[in-house]
């Protein structure tokens, strides 16, 4: 299975990474690579088998509707790079 | 606005209803609102590195109270999927929700059509998911600012089948949803606020046409009149576009609520791919049918079957069953109306005519009322047992509604006391009858009709607290004598 | 006596009998990391203040007789597990100054049991990797050949542990990276059971494989911290609900009745031969201790490569979206819009191997392609686990090479990634099954470098590894092989 330089440049958007034009090539190529090896799943007659999302099966546990956490706002904000009146800052979001 | 007779429009209608956990979905930040921004965050909502979700089980309680009032199927496994974006306000970059085992499937609601006549509203699934924050934008000079608050407030998705066909059926089916929510305590169904939010499916095809249009998604409709107008909008423009053979595109549509128009958000929007998974931090939901019958138990009797009782039992018309049952808080105050010792046809009238209209002048719910129930009732009761008159009643009425003091009180401290002692209205009739010589000779030359200006004159003497009933026997009794 | 050349379990009495103090051992370690941690770059950051106040603290608790076994235990933690105010990286650009303000599970238990947490460990950028060559803070160099690698993703705790830089160290493992690297430096390793410790903290790379677990200098010593932090965690919706055997005391010299499975998948035509000879060696140890061997088959074996780098990558492209320079992190300087942000401050934040398995994952779950891949990879999971699920109805426990070669030189697969990846063949299915899995070394090649190998039990069966790896440390003396520095 090989995958095409357009399709690279969709998945990198929706990723929201960018690639250069000068490593794009190799990166096809690897990706191609690892996509080839993931080929060998097709051998297998999965028809009738559970998908398996989890490792164990185990039923969800449930928390009781309590208030536990109080203003930690200081602490919450510390490590963001760009903060103002208590508030995340980012570049204009367009609406 | 008119429909062209020759097309019909389909609507689905997708709701958002805030739950009412004291607590966030997946951790113990508060749902309250007012703090200031980002005071009710914490590492699992803001989704910090190596957080892990713990689901509220208030929230699946809620999710199972509002399947079983619709009818739906409670499924015993359900999952949880990750729904992938990038957006400032949703900080994991994708949103917890449920997408291929949502927790509720099937179900209806009832809704009373135009021509009277119930109309079956089927609902496709409910599913719970996570709300995401808020991003501001006005008066900041090159940038947005983002609060975390409203992240992580648990939200159940109601998604109806798109069997509405016209924008007043999908006000009905909001009404209904949003009374069905509140009697059921899960929501406070407040558009404004956005704590009940409504995105509506709208497609149009020619009258009898089998396959469904192209649809178009409309969003940014705050209150149910808008709902309606935008729907309204939007089918005329798909009709019109179709018959000036331009085709609909699937697409949202943002409806602008001052030009009243809907706007298309066509190449401000990033063609979306969510790539949906099951969530590998959350295990599937296990739901006992143990568990289920546990909360139908609990279930409070809905809107629907109260105004059946409300009709069956108290002998209430289907319009008063109606206006009663509309609110959960409307149907809780009829009722202690009745259990204060009113008779439930005076009751259904006194709040539909007489409270409604002055609380409708004032703009306040009926939550608001300082007339009580009990205070209510007990006035009623007093005008049952002839205490006061009708007349009177609606005086003392307006003092209650103003001062929030019983009728009891105010009947007292005012001497408003209907009289019906013959003797003490007797001593009256005398005197009235004295003074009006003239009047006494008419009648009894035959102008009988002369008998109301003689009641009038009682009244006014016992300035109004003479029961009317006893005075016109009294003067007939008199006159003739 | 040198006490950063002592065990786990013999530190402990050093400190129980008072002849060195928890302060003393702490400043043995910390001088001699400051003398090697240049060469082997094992840590990343060395926490000395609060490494001496958590001394002084558990002499305190040594003096006052309530000391737990773990009390002035120095340990290094690797730089995925989240420490309040003390830097977690993550082997990343992207989490460079990042500070935490919570702790993780693993690192508040193993305080409040008093160990003393020396520093934080390097590790691959995101636990992506195989050689420790991917962190942002330079590769960790294998204390038995500085020019080699010393496996990954836990590289730093593993080689922490061989240069004798801490009495245990704490890794996580997704496809191997606690037994790969353990094998490759010589040391012990286990990943226990999926859910089997909490992974709150714990900086995730994929949720429904990542494991945290103990690496130390034998069995012994394992088990003493696996104590620790095994158990349920209410933070944690995948912890296991389960009672904690007392891991030490059923520690064993004998394996009599044990029925060791050997598959025959894990000794391909190609496998290199010290390595076949090594585990031949080994079995031959195992038989003597009183097990029996029996060959077993696990069918899709070959397929766990194909079906881990769909999932595991696709769970990560979702996990790693957080990291968008808004809350904390790295920010790209002066972005002039909104997806300019993202796109520069995670391409700049991330180094080529996460891009490239963010960008397989988005590949493998978009439209169109999600049921060809992800739920293809989901079903052959399925089938993966049942291989070893029959395998266990016929014994107690498996037996393979924890690695299909020793350790290779820096560099040599840098820009090969499928070749990287395929030196977790023998790890990773291990992963995708959820079981408990352990490497102790057992041999050595040619060039002195160690042989490890792996030891795979049923489901919460950690205690049986342990025995098992103890009994045949009793028997050997591969583990106390040490590297000269």
């Amino acid at each position: 299975m090989s995958i095409t330089a357009e399709t690279v440049k969709h998945v990198a958007n929706l990723a929201r990474l960018k690639v250069d034009e000068s490593g794009l090539p190799a990166l096809v190529r690897q990706l191609s690579d690892i996509l080839g090896l993931v080929e060998q799943l097709n051998e297998l007659d999965t028809g009738n088998v559970v998908p398996m999302s989890h490792a164990l099966d185990q039923p969800m546990p449930e928390r009781a509707d309590e208030v536990t956490n109080s203003n930690r706002r200081e602490a919450m904000l510390a490590n963001a790079p760009d903060t103002s009146q208590g508030y995340f800052r980012v570049p204009k979001i367009i609406e | 606005m008119t429909y062209d007779p020759n097309y019909e429009t389909v609507i689905g209608l997708e709701v958002h209803a805030q739950m009412l956990t004291r607590s966030k979905i997946f951790c113990g930040c508060p749902t309250t609102f007012g703090s200031e921004a980002n005071g009710q965050i914490c590492p699992v909502c803001a989704a910090f590195p190596g957080v892990l979700p713990v689901l509220n089980t208030e929230l699946v309680r809620m999710a199972i109270k509002t399947g079983l009032a619709i009818r739906g199927t409670i499924r015993h496994h359900s999952e949880f999927a990750r729904k992938n974006y990038f957006y400032p306000d949703l900080p994991a970059g994708y949103q917890i929700s449920q997408f291929e085992l949502p927790i509720i499937e099937g179900g209806e609601l009832i809704i009373v059509a135009q021509d009277g006549v119930p109309k079956r509203i089927g609902m496709t699934r409910i599913h719970m998911e996570v709300d995401a924050g808020k991003s501001l934008h006005e008066g900041i000079q090159g940038a947005s600012w983002v609060d975390l608050n409203r992240t992580g407030t648990p939200l159940l998705e109601i998604v109806s089948e798109p069997d509405l066909g016209t924008a007043q059926e999908a006000g009905d089916y909001l009404k209904k949803l949003r009374s069905i929510l509140r009697y059921l305590q899960v929501c406070d169904g407040n558009m404004e606020e956005g704590s009940f939010r409504c995105d509506a499916n709208v497609s149009v095809r020619k009258r009898g046409a089998t396959r469904l249009g192209t649809r178009t998604e409309l969003k940014n409709l705050n209150s149910i009149r808008n709902v309606m107008r935008a729907i309204e909008y939007e089918a005329e423009r798909q009709i019109d576009a179709l018959e000036s053979g331009i085709p609909v595109v699937q697409e949202t549509r943002l409806w602008d609520a001052n030009q009243n128009v809907t706007r298309s958000m066509r190449g401000k929007e990033e063609a979306h791919d969510y790539r949906y998974f099951p969530e590998p931090d959350l295990p599937p939901l296990i739901i006992s049918q143990q568990r289920i019958e546990a909360i139908r138990e609990q279930l409070p009797e809905l809107p629907d079957a109260k105004g059946q009782r409300f009709m069956s039992q108290l002998g209430l018309s289907e319009y008063d069953a109606g206006v009663l049952t509309a609110s959960r808080e409307m149907a809780m105050f009829f009722e202690e109306t009745v259990r204060a010792g009113a008779q439930p046809k005076a009751a259904a009238n006194w709040i539909s005519v007489e409270l409604l209209g002055r609380l409708n002048r004032e703009g306040l719910d009926i939550e608001q009322s300082r007339v009580t129930p009990v205070h209510l009732g007990r006035l009623l009761v007093l005008i049952q047992n002839n205490e006061i008159s009708g007349k009177m009643a609606k005086d003392v009425f307006d003092l209650m509604l103003a001062s929030g003091t019983g009728p009891d009180q105010i009947v007292q401290e005012r001497g408003l006391k209907q009289v019906s002692d013959s003797v003490a209205i007797g001593a009256i009739i005398d005197q009235v009858l004295a003074q009006n010589p003239q009047q006494v000779q008419q009648f009894r030359q035959g102008k009988t009709k002369v008998i109301g200006f003689l009641v009038g004159q009682v009244m006014k003497a016992s300035q109004g607290q003479a029961n009317p009933a006893t005075v016109n026997a009294l003067l007939q009794e008199k006159l003739s004598g | 006596m040198d006490p950063t050349q002592s065990t786990l379990v013999q530190a402990q009495g050093l400190l129980r009998t008072r002849q060195i103090s928890a302060v003393e051992l702490t400043q043995a370690f910390l001088e001699r990391i400051d003398r090697i941690n240049p060469v082997i770059n094992a840590y990343i950051t060395v926490d000395h203040d609060g490494a001496l106040e958590a001394a002084r603290a558990a002499d305190r608790c040594l003096r006052a007789g309530n000391a737990t076994p773990l009390t002035g235990i120095p340990i290094g933690v690797k730089d995925l597990f989240c420490t309040e105010n003390v830097r977690t990286t993550c082997g990343s650009r992207m989490l460079a100054n990042f500070r935490p303000p919570y702790e993780s599970t693993v690192t508040r238990r193993l305080k409040e049991a008093g160990a003393v947490i020396l520093g934080k460990t390097n590790m691959d950028e995101f636990a992506m990797g195989s050689s420790n060559e991917t962190s942002f803070f330079g590769p960790v160099r294998n204390p038995w050949d500085i020019g080699r690698i010393p496996g990954g993703s836990s590289g730093g705790s593993a080689a922490a542990l061989a240069a004798h830089l801490a009495l245990a160290t704490i890794g996580s493992d997704t496809g191997g990276s606690i037994r790969q690297p353990a094998a490759l430096t010589g040391i012990s390793g286990l990943k226990p059971t999926y859910g089997r410790i909490s992974r709150y903290g714990m900086i995730a790379f994929a949720s429904s494989l990542d494991q945290a677990g103990p690496l130390a200098r034998d069995a012994a010593d394992i088990a003493v911290v696996l104590q620790i932090l095994a158990g349920h965690d209410p933070m944690d919706s995948t912890s296991i609900e389960a009672d904690v055997p007392d891991y030490f005391n059923t520690l064993a010299n004998r394996l009599d009745g044990l029925r060791i499975g050997i598959p025959e998948e894990y000794h391909p035509d190609g496998l290199d031969p010290e390595i076949r000879c090594a585990l031949k060696e080994a079995e031959r140890v195992l038989l003597d201790l009183g097990a029996s061997i029996i060959p077993v088959s696990l069918p899709h074996t070959r397929y766990a490569i194909p079906t881990y780098y769909i999932i595991a990558p696709a769970e990560a492209s979702s996990n790693l979206a957080r990291y968008d320079g808004i809350r904390f992190g790295y920010r790209c300087q002066e972005p002039k819009d909104l997806n300019d942000l993202y796109t520069r401050t995670r391409s700049e934040g991330f180094g080529p191997e996460v891009r490239r398995r963010i960008m397989l994952g988005t590949y493998v779950l978009s439209s169109g392609y999600y049921d060809a891949y992800y739920r293809k990879a989901q079903k052959v999971r399925r089938l993966i686990a049942q291989d070893f699920h029959q395998a266990f109805e016929a014994v107690d426990l498996l037996l393979t090479p924890t690695t299909p070669g020793t350790a290779f030189p820096l560099g040599e697969r840098v820009d090969d990634p499928v070749a990287m990846y395929l030196s977790d063949i023998f790890t990773i299915n291990v992963n995708l099954a959820g079981l408990p899995g352990m490497s102790i070394p057992c041999g050595v090649d040619q060039r002195g470098l160690p042989i490890g190998m792996q030891m795979i039990a049923p489901v919460l069966k950690e205690e049986r590894v342990l025995a098992t790896a103890h009994a045949f440390q009793c028997a050997t003396s591969w583990h106390q092989r040490q590297p000269e520095l």
